[in-house]
Parts: structure tokens; C-alpha cells; sequence
């Protein structure tokens, strides 16, 4: 228990410090940090598959990513600099109390009596299996959704003759 | 249920609360189109984290990881879109700043 407590706290201060902290290339490794946090309790709870999923998708592609994207955006110049960390400040100065108030506030959720219902443990076991045999509309639709993105990356990145910029 | 269950749900709970409070927070309050996206992410992982707490404790694993692969499937694409998006934008108004997003306004 004490390690799941730290992993959360880690995971929490990652995700606070990626939001407040100025560059977005932090912001980017927090996410990883939280993602590689995430896939750690994948594989502590007994879902390996979706643990390998999100390590080397998520925590790997994903950032590689919004590392390609920020790399392609120029920060903001120097004289910009200061009046947007002043209102920066500003701006971020109510998140730590925001997070302790929604812990608190969850806090006040322990007690309601929430039922959770066993369910038999189904005849598939292997989630190969439920992907495959039980939920093959879902694969359907990731193939749209994958055909889908392609399509949108490929209208997005293509090269206007027009010079339409 | 068990007492030592309920103890991990509720502590899992608190928590996811607090992980989705900051990608809520981050996604209203920042003007940076990327740091909305990754705001999103961070959403998107308080779900996901529930998903998998939730599916272990029913011993519902193999169902909750389809699940969880097409989430990330489709939080893959979303990412790669919404970037294509940001980057045609930056392209276009040479800035990442939402308030500068009132070509469209009607």
C-alpha cells in the first residue's frame, strides 16, 4: 500500500508540475511521467496487454509527439517574456488550492454507500480472446478511427500548390 | 466487499479526482493550444486509471484492457489531429494563443 500511495503522490506532483511549469517541454515529460505511472499500475493490476499499450504508445509516441510539435512552434520572444510570466502567475496561482479542495471534496465521497458488483469472471480470460471473439465491432470502429486520423494528417499536411498560408 | 478492496477503490478514487481536477484546471485556464491538448491527456489518463482500478476489482481484466487498447488507439489519433490542427494554425497566425482563434467568430 505504501508503494501504490507513493506512485499516486508521484503521479499527482507530475501532473501539477507539467501544468504549472512555463516550458512545454516539461509539460511534456510530466505527461510521460504520469503515462509511465499509469502503465506501472497496469501491470501491478493484472492487465499487461493494455500496461505494454500504454508504456510504448502512450508514455513513447505520444510525447515524441508533442516533442515534434513543440519543436516545430517558436517560443515566445523576450520582451513577451515577462508580462506572460506575470500573468502566468497569475493564472496558476489558485491550482495547488484548487487540487487540495477537489481531494477534500473526494474525500467526502468515502463514505457514500457505493455497491460494486462482482460480475462472474467471464469465460475469456484472455483479452486477446475478448478482443478478437467478444468485441469485434470495437476493432471495427479503431480501424475507421486509425483510417480516420491518417486521413486527417494527410489533408492537414499536404502541400498547398495555391500557397493558400 | 471486502474492507482492504474498498480501501484501494477509495484511495484510487481520491486521487483520480485529483489527476482529472488538473487537466480540467489546465484546460480552462491556459491559452497554449499544446498545453489544452496535454490538459486533455492528463483527463484522459484519470479515466483510463479508473477504467483499469475498476476492472480489477470486479476481476473483469481481459474486458477492461480492450477497452483501455481502444482508448489509446483512439487517443492516438485524436493527438495526431489535434496536432496537424495546432500547427496548421501556428502556421497561419504564427501563434499558439487560443484568444488569437476569432477568424471563426460569428
Amino acid at each position: 500500500m505504501i508503494l501504490i500511495l507513493t506512485l499516486l503522490v508521484i503521479m499527482v506532483v507530475a501532473a501539477v508540475w507539467g501544468v504549472m511549469v512555463r516550458s512545454l517541454l516539461k509539460t511534456a515529460i510530466g505527461l510521460a511521467v504520469v503515462s509511465a505511472i499509469v502503465s506501472i499500475f497496469m501491470f501491478r493490476f493484472n492487465s499487461p496487454l493494455a500496461a505494454v499499450f500504454e508504456l510504448s504508445v502512450c508514455t513513447g509516441l505520444i510525447t515524441v509527439i508533442f516533442l515534434s510539435t513543440i519543436g516545430l512552434t517558436k517560443p515566445i520572444s523576450g520582451e513577451q517574456l515577462s508580462s506572460v510570466t506575470k500573468e502566468r502567475l497569475k493564472r496558476y496561482r489558485y491550482l495547488p488550492l484548487w487540487i487540495i479542495c477537489s481531494g477534500v471534496m473526494a474525500l467526502f465521497l468515502v463514505g457514500l454507500p457505493i455497491t460494486i458488483i462482482f460480475v462472474q469472471r467471464t469465460v475469456e480470460t484472455d483479452p486477446r480472446h475478448v478482443l478478437w471473439n467478444l468485441r469485434q465491432l470495437d476493432l471495427f470502429g479503431q480501424i475507421i478511427i486509425l483510417l480516420a486520423g491518417g486521413f486527417g494528417a494527410v489533408m492537414l499536411f499536404k502541400e498547398r500548390e495555391d500557397n493558400e498560408w | 466487499m471486502s474492507g482492504d478492496v474498498l480501501v484501494l477503490f477509495w484511495t484510487f478514487v481520491i486521487f483520480i479526482i485529483m489527476l482529472c481536477a488538473t487537466g480540467v484546471y489546465c484546460m480552462l485556464v491556459t491559452r497554449n493550444m499544446i498545453k489544452v491538448l496535454i490538459g486533455l491527456e492528463i483527463l484522459n489518463k484519470g479515466v483510463t486509471l479508473l477504467f483499469v482500478v475498476i476492472g480489477h476489482i470486479t476481476k473483469q481484466e481481459p474486458l477492461v484492457q480492450a477497452f483501455v487498447i481502444t482508448m489509446i488507439v483512439i487517443e492516438v489519433v485524436l493527438i495526431v489531429v489535434a496536432g496537424g490542427v495546432i500547427l496548421s494554425v501556428y502556421r497561419h497566425d504564427e501563434s499558439l494563443d487560443v484568444d488569437n482563434l476569432r477568424n471563426l467568430k460569428g
